[in-house]
């Protein structure tokens, strides 16, 4: 096997486990085991799998509110996910954040975020910081075209540009701000010519296109690792479901959607394997197997944590350390 | 030694800034020029650029990146020059900074302060006036501090260099260049701990920021018709020492809050619904405040006097509660 296509593999893996915890988070929803809000990630796994395979783990990422993919993709645990979207003790936040909060400083998930474009202040932060103590660590910033028309997106390319962070700036541009289509909300809907005004270079990725995706991720990342200054890429993309889980879509025509999910980035990987790579059926559904298992014990992990204490609600506030006595 | 209140904060952040190397300080004109105030002059020459960083005008951004870096084991100052340009960078203190360690389960530390300059005064108007503590007290995950005096400011700086929570370090425009006694020696001042600025037996008056000096100014008026005015500063809003606000009503059965902010929903009505709540057997007279009017800040000398608190009004709503 080419090593070019054990990667490829490994990519459709990370993907497919993306795919099928959405997949199971929708039953687990539409079921009521899931409190609040979710809004999924699915038919945009590339983007988060492809920009993620080029970070190292000491890289540093800020999320979304359509986040799972991205904590997914970074390396973030699926039993401690599945208990916190079930509002669990043994979640990622002790029940605290939800779907939305997800984070795990030590992977460098930095969070999801419940704020349109509230995460860019805080990877430029990242990237300072590791400017400020001498590491050759890059930050990614996901968000989505909405946040695009956000002061504070103008206000991250411009200070970061300016002062040559290490940061990459990842627009996933699904088209839609809720119900939103951008380009009735914005005269120049090629969102990567913002990135002209800023002086940082940009680049347009077909953004079902795991491979397209981690090719310009490669060199955004390599760019900030070297200390070259930023890089916005903008990966055009589709949901396949609503902007939240329940949501009655009426913003988009069954054919547009038809055509999206005819260029599936799951399934277009999936036939690369088999047509280019030759992976045998039985490979295939081999991962399928395996990656089924590790939701059910996430799944049943999450079922079986008690829900928190209701007086844990008044800890967690504030921290008790401190520098110095 | 004798300092003014702006070199105390100065000094508390060159002394930090020495013993921290991860720490730095990042706001608008904060380098050469040292500070729309003055306040940074000299650390640039000492720190450099990457520390006391120069930034563009965009507040939101500045606290943005102030705490990315401190959730990625810097440890960081924003300076936000008036403080009524915070409003710019609100989502990112109070859904951001306020919220993440609480979101997160508890699980990150934010080593990062806020500060800014309020305050009236001096004709400045009502985008470059405001005091808006109140604002940030009733979000839970932001510790507040208003310092009134060189030594508090001190103290109260060490401790914000230390902590590793969100703080907002509120100055006080009109206190920069007040002296007062520094000790050369290391010293720093617990958080929710209130200090008694003037004791006395009749009234309590809780003040904080520049109207300490304000209610100290009518306590020594108030004595010399025999009233003896004790005046509070809690130093720290949020923690608030609620005993020590508690414990002065129960001896004097009088209180009268004072703030510069408005009185509307200001944090004297918190302290007022705290004694109301917890120390109303011990009260002989209804609370009084003495605020802001409810307008924004007027430009005029005349119309900013009538708006705003001063020792007179205190001295006025002293008698009141005396009867």
């Amino acid at each position: 096997m080419e090593p070019k296509f054990e990667h490829l593999g490994e990519l459709y893996r990370r993907m497919l486990t993306i795919r099928k915890f959405e997949e199971k988070t929708a039953r687990m929803y539409a079921e009521g085991e899931i409190p609040g809000f979710v809004h999924l990630y699915v038919g945009e796994e590339a983007v988060a799998v492809g920009v993620c395979a080029a970070l190292a783990q000491g890289d540093s990422i800020t999320s979304t509110h359509r986040g799972h993919g991205h904590l997914i993709a970074k390396g973030g645990r699926l039993d401690l996910m599945m208990a916190e979207l079930c509002g669990k003790r043994a979640g990622y936040c002790k029940g605290k954040g939800g779907s939305m909060h997800i984070a795990d400083l030590d992977l460098g998930i930095l969070g999801a975020n419940g704020i349109v474009g509230g995460g860019l202040g805080i990877a430029i932060g990242a990237a300072y910081s590791a400017r400020l103590r001498g590491t050759r660590q890059v930050s990614v910033a996901f968000f989505g075209d909405g946040a695009s028309n956000e002061g504070l997106f103008h206000e991250a390319l411009n200070m970061s540009s300016a002062w040559r962070l290490p940061v990459v700036f990842v627009c996933e541009n699904n088209q839609f701000g809720v119900s939103t289509r951008i380009d009735r909300v914005t005269r120049e809907s090629d969102l990567s010519k913002r990135a002209l005004a800023y002086g940082l270079p940009a680049a347009v990725v077909d953004g079902n296109d795991v491979e397209a995706v981690e090719r310009a991720g490669r060199e955004a990342v390599a760019r900030a690792r070297e200390g070259l200054g930023p890089t916005l890429l903008v990966a055009k993309t589709f949901r396949h479901r609503g902007h939240f889980e329940g949501e009655v879509v009426s913003y988009w025509a069954e054919e547009e959607l038809a055509r999206w999910k005819a260029n599936d980035p799951v399934a277009r990987l999936s036939a690369r394997l088999r047509r280019e790579a030759s992976f045998p059926d039985e490979v295939l559904l081999g991962w399928e197997t395996e990656i089924d298992q590790r939701i059910r014990e996430a799944v049943e992990f999450a079922r079986r944590s008690p829900p928190p204490e209701p007086g844990e609600a008044l800890e967690g506030l504030f921290s008790e350390e401190r520098v110095r006595p | 030694m004798m300092i003014t209140y702006m070199e105390a904060i100065r000094d508390a952040i060159r002394e930090e800034m020495r013993a921290q190397p991860h720490l730095f300080l990042i706001g608008e004109d904060v380098g050469p020029y040292g500070g729309e105030m003055g306040l940074s002059k000299g650390l640039w020459e000492e720190f450099g650029d990457l520390r006391v960083r120069d930034a563009p005008i965009s507040e939101a951004a500045i606290v943005g990146c102030a705490l990315g870096a401190a959730l990625t084991g810097c440890r960081a100052i924003a300076e936000i020059p008036f403080m009524d340009f915070i409003g710019v960078a609100m989502d990112q203190i109070f859904n951001q900074a306020a919220k993440v360690r609480y979101m997160f389960g508890g699980k990150a530390q934010i080593p990062f302060v806020i500060r800014t300059p309020m305050g009236g005064y001096q004709s400045a108007a009502a985008q470059h006036s405001q005091c808006l503590e109140a604002w940030f007290m009733h979000a839970p995950g932001i510790e507040v501090v208003l310092p009134s005096t060189p030594y508090d400011a001190k103290g109260l700086m060490k401790t914000a260099l230390a902590a590793n929570n969100p703080v907002l370090f509120i100055e006080h425009k009109k206190l920069y260049a007040l002296k007062g006694e520094v000790p050369a020696t290391e010293y720093a001042i617990p958080f929710g701990k209130a200090d008694l600025k003037r004791p006395g037996r009749d009234v309590t008056v809780v003040a904080t920021s520049y109207t300490v000096k304000m209610a100290l100014d009518a306590a020594r008026a108030l004595a010399s018709e025999g009233i003896e005015v004790e005046v509070v500063d809690p130093r720290t809003l949020v923690p608030l020492d609620e005993q020590a606000i508690l414990d002065s009503v129960g001896r004097t059965g009088r209180l009268v809050v004072v703030h510069e902010a408005w009185r509307r929903a200001g944090a004297g009505a918190e302290i007022a619904a705290l004694v109301a709540e917890k120390g109303f057997g011990s009260l002989k007279a209804p609370i009084q405040r003495v605020a802001a009017e409810n307008v924004p800040i007027p430009f005029s000398p005349v119309l900013e006097k009538f708006v705003l608190p001063d020792a007179r009004k205190i001295e006025e709503a002293v008698r009141r509660v005396m009867g």
